[in-house]
């Protein structure tokens, strides 16, 4: 069962840990400054945090256990002077890195690897640790990623980064707005697969094209990695054929939200924080509650005790839920600073912290 | 020489004292900056030396005109601040 995690907020990195009296907060580093994604990778021991200093632009720190550092953030190569640079809304679209939106490890059997998305929607790698990164040619010479577009953002990002537990050489990633794109050639070739998503926010000829969906986040089970699941901006979408194909589910009180979380050995069963739609981004009748489905997605369950049902109005960010290895323990954060926590996959919550500042990520370490 | 002074906020990410350097551009004088102090250029610049969207720079009292590729004129006894664009409240 895991005793730490990682919170990444608008004012710091906090850690809370698990003691006999249960979850608290016990450590924060980067206080006032804003921390949107972290990362621990247990191959390593290194922990990874990506700040955005706003007006002094977008940073990487990374601790090995002694302190952290700042490290090369993933950087775009020289625009030749040729080349036209938009987005599918035809807007300019700079080279430069306006946010680092996913940090993954790689595979078991490249320790030193890690991925990154990022907001204009360049995929990047490091195979030393974060030392050095290298942009993702193939994705971001590919035609059809010009077709992608900013969402509630004001450009197009990789959000979500899935190395396939069967060969690292296979990797999803869930764009905004873009799709799901794999390779299968560890990043040499990728293709869309997003066919069977509904976009209600095109037109309704364009509604079901692959490459202007808008998945929210994009997880793969561990254990059936044929079975995938995305929170989408227009509902809940599940791929039983490896993202082929998907599938849209409906789930109670809402199929609206960003955050999906996996059982890492029961790919029917998966959780999501619902608010009530696209433009009314809170929970149904103020109440703070946890959809969870144990047949992948024919039936919901609304999960409810521990959290608050009168007058909540959070809502869980992309990166903010996220679930341990037993797949007993979850935990989630929310835009007004409460952190909630699971030890019986959702049955009973209890809240680690109702004062942090706006939270857009948690992750066990 | 021309000066060229940071603002005091970006002290508390990364080292910048003002500076005495040469050049006849905005761009030349960071340039030779950041190549004595290289954490400092992705405070200030992104990848494409373009200046960073809520960064301003003020040489002789002038904001600069070409935010993209910093060609404005600085002389020998210029002064240049490099400072945040605040907006809002």
């Amino acid at each position: 069962m895991s005793d730490r995690m990682l919170i990444s907020t608008r004012k710091g990195l906090f850690t809370a840990s698990r003691s006999g009296s249960g979850w608290a907060v016990s450590n924060v580093d980067f206080l006032g400054d804003n921390v949107t994604l972290a990362l621990h990778d247990p191959r390593s021991g290194y922990s990874y945090a990506a700040l955005d200093h706003g007006h002094f632009g977008v940073k990487l720190h990374r601790n090995k256990g002694d302190g952290w550092q700042e490290i090369a953030a993933p950087a775009y190569p020289e625009k030749p002077a040729d080349v036209i640079s938009t987005d599918g809304w035809g807007k300019d679209l700079p080279w430069a890195t306006a946010l680092i939106w996913a940090l993954e490890t790689g595979g078991a059997d490249e320790p030193g690897v890690i991925w990154c998305g990022t907001l204009p929607g360049g995929l990047f790698k490091s195979e030393d640790h974060g030392e050095t990164w290298q942009l993702n040619r193939p994705l971001w010479d590919e035609p059809k990623r010009k077709r992608w577009m900013g969402g509630g953002r004001e450009l197009p990002g990789i959000h979500s980064i899935c190395v396939d537990p069967r060969s690292s050489r296979t990797i999803r990633v869930g764009v905004s707005c873009g799709g799901v794109w794999q390779t299968d050639d560890g990043g040499e070739s990728w293709a869309c697969r997003a066919t069977g998503m509904r976009a209600e926010f095109m037109p309704p000829e364009q509604a079901g094209d692959p490459e202007i969906q808008d998945p929210h986040l994009l997880v793969q089970s561990p254990s059936n990695p044929d079975r995938l699941w995305v929170q989408h901006h227009n509902g809940i979408f599940v791929s039983s054929d490896g993202s082929k194909n998907w599938t849209e589910i409906y789930a109670q009180p809402s199929s609206f939200g960003f955050a999906v979380a996996v059982h890492p050995n029961e790919p029917d069963t998966a959780w999501f924080v619902p608010g009530i739609k696209d433009e009314l981004r809170i929970p149904v009748d103020g109440k703070l509650v946890v959809t969870r489905t144990r047949d992948g997605g024919k039936s919901f369950e609304s999960l409810s005790n521990g959290l608050p049902q009168s007058h909540a109005y959070d809502i869980a960010l992309r990166h903010a839920l996220t679930i341990d290895k037993t797949g007993n323990s979850l935990a989630f954060g929310t835009t007004t600073g409460n952190v909630y926590v699971t030890e019986d996959q959702g049955d009973h919550w209890s809240t680690v912290s109702n004062s942090l500042p706006p939270i857009y990520a948690v992750r066990f370490a | 020489m021309t000066k060229v002074i940071f603002t005091a906020n970006l002290m508390r990410h990364v080292d910048c004292p003002a500076v005495d350097v040469d050049g006849h551009t905005v761009r030349e004088v960071l340039a030779k900056i950041f190549a004595e102090n290289p954490r400092l250029k992705s405070y200030v610049v992104d990848e494409q030396f373009a200046l960073r969207r809520h960064m301003g720079i003020i040489v002789d009292g002038e904001i600069v005109s070409d935010r993209n590729g910093l060609s404005d004129p600085v002389e020998s006894n210029s002064e240049v601040f490099v400072l945040q664009a605040l907006s809002g409240g």
